[in-house]
């Protein structure tokens, strides 16, 4: 596998500017990474931006390995960069970079797994959406549509702001400071728009 | 069109800024306990009875058993910096077993032993409820401090750094209990302390302790 990601390196190595960390690795993805990890721990964005484009393709199959539902592996990808971002001052360049990405990983899949059997346990799928109710009003095929309609006519009546920061905190149960790095908001900001997105929709939606 | 993954990255890499790397875990571990030596040092100066210790320590089960806590909270404070990093094996939880195994063996022993010659009145409760209370009190405050210094590694598994950080403050509390503790083990004693030693694991290892002190996002 890791062979296999010495040829994306390499074009990685030849669209990339950084001469004193192409001169680190020109075989081992491993130490390739970690010298441009090492360079990310130092503020180097070019570096940073190497590293994070060349780590997804690796995630993928990793996490097909840990057997990872297809349809959960690019939500676990992200997660996985988001963690490791977070503990990014952790990585230590003088030990290996992939046993380190990779318990990551490992690490929020096993979480994910947890988390959809705790909501597979108290959730159940409903098939009996569309039902006959004594309630004429209940009937409609199309409610649960309507809603949605509601809901969507609703958020577009937020800020970009607002509605980034809500989909971000609220969505994608990211935390304050991780909805702040990927929005580029700040953390007070976060929480200010999340705050009034929550107002405004009540707001709207009783309207409705 | 960038894929919701692309467009992560690029925020990522916005917020890149400089990070100060930790520093090596054993280096880590040994500067919280010389933080916590120094001040066990002020306590025990201050409110041991040297006289009474002196006599006790000459019992060579009291030094197996100081031995034994002093050992796997050392141990365990280090096993806890090791865990709170991602690419760390989980098996430095197995680091203070060992010691663990001395500390209960050499208390059982004492207990034996002073049981042979107080048959009656080993399992009187007496002042072992002070001993519950002082493991609680110095072991409590010591498990806060340590996950607080654990916290700047955002363990990715926080549940045995817990554990094992609770074991580590708990057993150093064990350990300092020595030195306020004026008569030889009993049964009920050591049934108090590993009790007490529990409790503490148990409330650092509850997850809205654990979240809070490692501010930890667990899902």
């Amino acid at each position: 596998m890791l062979r296999s990601f010495a040829a994306a390196e390499q074009r990685l190595r030849m669209q990339g500017s950084r001469s004193e960390i192409d001169g680190v690795a020109d075989n081992e993805p491993d130490q390739l990474w970690s010298a441009l990890m090492a360079a990310a721990q130092d503020g180097d964005a070019i570096a940073y931006h190497r590293l994070l484009t060349a780590l997804p393709p690796f995630l993928r199959i990793l996490l097909r390995q840990r057997h990872v539902s297809p349809e959960r592996i690019e939500d676990i990808t992200q997660d996985t960069l988001l963690t490791l971002h977070r503990v990014r001052h952790t990585y230590d360049p003088g030990r290996p970079f992939i046993p380190w990405l990779a318990a990551i990983a490992t690490r929020r899949a096993i979480d994910a797994r947890r988390r959809n059997a705790r909501i597979a346990a108290w959730e159940a799928p409903s098939s009996d959406m569309i039902e006959t109710f004594i309630d004429p009003e209940s009937n409609k095929e199309t409610d649960a549509r309507d809603h949605q309609d509601e809901l969507t006519r609703a958020m577009a009546g937020l800020t970009g702001k607002q509605r980034e920061a809500l989909e971000l905190v609220k969505l994608r149960e990211m935390s304050v400071a991780e909805a702040a790095a990927v929005s580029g908001q700040t953390p007070g900001a976060i929480k200010v728009n999340t705050h009034r997105a929550i107002r405004a929709l009540r707001a709207l939606l009783q309207r409705e | 069109m960038p894929t919701p993954t692309d467009q992560l990255i690029l925020a990522l890499v916005r917020d890149a800024t400089p990070v100060r790397r930790l520093r090596p875990p054993l280096q880590r571990a040994l500067s919280w306990l010389a933080v916590v030596a120094v001040i066990a040092t002020a306590a025990t100066a201050a409110f041991t009875d040297w006289q009474v210790f002196d006599t006790r320590i000459l019992n060579p089960d009291l030094v197996i058993e100081m031995t034994g806590t002093l050992l796997t909270g050392c141990l365990a404070v280090i096993a806890a910096f090791h865990l709170s990093l991602p690419d760390r094996s989980p098996r430095w939880a197995l680091l203070p077993i060992p010691s663990l195994i001395l500390w209960l063996s050499g208390s059982g022993m004492g207990c034996y032993r002073h049981w042979l010659t107080n048959p009656t009145g080993d399992w009187a409760l007496g002042d072992s409820a002070h001993c519950f209370m002082f493991i609680l009190a110095v072991g409590l405050p010591l498990s806060a401090g340590l996950l607080w210094a654990l916290r700047r590694a955002r363990p990715i598994s926080p549940v045995p750094v817990a554990l094992v950080g609770g074991l580590g403050a708990a057993s150093l509390a064990a350990f300092l209990l020595q030195f306020f503790h004026p008569f030889d083990i009993t049964f009920m004693d050591l049934s108090v302390h590993a009790l007490a030693v529990l409790i503490v694991i148990g409330i650092v290892a509850a997850k809205p302790v654990r979240a809070g002190l490692l501010a930890t996002r667990e899902g």
